[in-house]
């Protein structure tokens, strides 16, 4: 069971440096929190023409909730907001077990991994706080109807 | 040699992920012997009516159920009578009755509430309501590098202004007993009263309220081998016969007219509607096992696991302990592996049937203090044993690889 969780590719995305950093032109900053577990990420978006043009994020948090958000950024960058949204519920759906195919999942790229996610109810806070950052960051700037 | 424990618990044979579960969770709640489950089926199965209403035989019963139970906790607390014992749902519940009835009714602006900076939420959380209701201040004692409350800060802080002083008698986080006694004998020179949280300390030590000279006192079944949903507050005759109730409802009152009533005598003033009979049950099932099993024993086995898992831990060069160095630790570890979230940990640890609890344990101002976002926690009970303790190293040194940090 481990196995299927710590693989290399989130090891890899949890310890990566890239995206986590600040946003000289951030037009959205959005904190997520998981108040179970502490878990807290600020997650920092620049959109323009309702295209995420950039994405980075900060904060502290377990290998499973650092791994998603970075997953998510190299995901989300050059996504219209409207594909930000979408994905961010197919995101939510798999890992609540509501999605289970394969095929619908593709889109997901990498972040498909955490699939196995779903079978680890105290885990699924973990994975989805960043995804959830990322909807009520779109909903609180308004995005949502700009899009 | 003690008494093999485990044969009186029968979930602590089943398994979890595979192997056999090393229950490292007992700050969280503890597990219930065959004589608590026993009890609790007893009284639904032979007793139950609601007590305090009817007449009939089997009202009685209940009634009989509670009450016993009652006066096994004041003997158990030595509090001078069983009025001083008042059931509630758990020890925030109780917290929350003090702070409600005594706070919002004694405290006023310009006065101070006194906590420490290593309380449970349920500590703290009712504390703040109180003093923005009442417009009181709320004032914390912070530890020294031990991580015992500094003795500097509690002189300078304790003043005449000082009105309730709210601490816990161990640490949910840390496991380091605080002096109770020389507290409460500090706040009474200023005129304070003392609420003390026993949630960690009644299942694991002695206490004897008329000693402590506490004024209240709180404290949880389920932590100490009880069902979930019977609680304790203990408190002085005079202070709750001045207090107004809490809840408000059925079995509360003396009088009931239009627009006003009239309240029943201690304890029944504070326990509206109908209470947690079962549950007293089982607490008093709980009380009888502990006290058949001894202070002297709990404490004599909780002080080689925890000495124990230190030393163990203290060996592996990436584990950082907390609080870890003091002499007056009870049942607690409290720890971090270096680079990995105490989360992952757990999991970890879980896939080899090691529970441990991994977060903010209730206390975020303390992690705060610590510099921790989050820790790690293992904490034990007398039916621990030192194989638990092993596991979990072996599991600890199991993390680092699955992390592909080694």
């Amino acid at each position: 069971m481990l196995e299927n969780i710590y693989t290399e590719l989130i090891a890899e995305h949890s310890q990566s440096k890239e995206n986590r950093r600040a946003l000289a032109n951030a037009t959205i900053k959005e904190r997520g929190h998981n108040p179970s577990c502490g878990d807290e990420i600020t997650l920092e978006l620049e959109i323009a023409d309702g295209v995420i043009k950039d994405a980075a994020f900060g904060g502290t948090g377990c290998a499973i909730s650092q791994a998603s958000t970075d997953m998510m950024i190299d995901l989300m960058r050059g996504k219209t907001i409207d594909e930000a949204k979408r994905l961010a519920e197919l995101f939510i759906g798999m890992i609540h077990g509501d999605i289970i195919d394969d095929n619908e999942l593709e889109e997901l790229d990498e972040a498909a991994a955490l699939k196995n996610i779903s079978t680890m109810p105290a885990r699924v806070k973990c994975a989805t706080l960043a995804w959830h950052t990322l909807d009520a960051a779109i909903k609180n700037s308004g995005g949502d109807k700009l899009a | 040699m003690d008494k093999n424990f485990l044969n009186d618990f029968p979930i602590l044979h089943s398994r979890m992920n595979g192997h056999p579960i090393a229950y490292l969770d007992n700050s969280a709640t503890t597990q219930k012997p065959e004589s608590v489950v026993r009890s609790i089926c007893g009284y639904y199965g032979g007793c139950n009516a609601n007590p305090h209403r009817g007449v009939y035989e089997l009202s009685v019963r209940a009634t009989k159920v509670y009450e016993d139970t009652r006066r096994k906790v004041a003997k158990f607390l030595n509090a001078k009578s069983a009025r001083e014992i008042i059931f509630t749902k758990n020890a925030t519940e109780s917290l929350n009755l003090v702070a409600y009835s005594y706070g919002l009714n004694n405290l006023h602006a310009g006065d101070e509430i006194l906590i420490t900076i290593a309380e449970h939420h349920s500590n703290l959380v009712v504390w703040q309501r109180v003093a923005q209701a009442t417009g009181a201040k709320l004032n914390y004692i912070y530890l020294d590098a031990d991580g015992n409350l500094s003795q500097a800060d509690i002189d300078k802080k304790l003043t005449p202004r000082t009105k309730i002083l709210a601490v816990t008698q161990i640490s949910n986080v840390l496991g380091l007993v605080n002096d109770i006694k020389k507290l409460s004998a500090q706040a009474h020179e200023v005129g304070a009263i003392i609420v003390v949280d026993g949630a960690q300390s009644v299942p694991h030590i002695p206490v004897d309220v008329q000693d402590l000279d506490a004024d209240f006192l709180a404290f949880s079944g389920h932590k100490m081998l009880s069902p979930m949903g019977i609680g304790v507050l203990y408190g002085k005759k005079k202070l709750l016969e001045e207090m107004p109730p809490f809840l408000s409802g059925g079995d509360m009152i003396e009088y009931v007219e239009e627009q006003t009533a009239t309240y029943a005598e201690l304890p029944q003033k504070f326990e509206a509607g109908t209470q947690n009979v079962g549950g007293a049950a089982g607490l008093s099932a709980a009380i009888d096992y502990l006290q058949n099993v001894g202070f002297k024993t709990i404490e004599r086995i909780e002080k080689d696991l925890t000495s124990f898992a230190i030393a163990e831990l203290k060996k592996i060069p990436y584990v950082e302990l907390y609080g870890c160095d003091a002499a007056n630790k009870v049942g607690i570890v409290t720890f971090n592996i270096k680079d990995v979230h105490p989360h992952d940990v757990a999991t970890i640890l879980d896939s080899e049937g090691v529970a441990i609890r991994a977060g903010h344990h209730c206390a975020q101002p303390l992690m705060k203090y610590l510099g921790q976002n989050s820790t790690c926690r293992a904490s034990f009970y007398f039916y621990n044993t030192r194989r638990d303790v092993e596991r979990l190293i072996e599991a600890v040194q199991k993390v680092r690889g699955i992390m592909r940090l080694a």
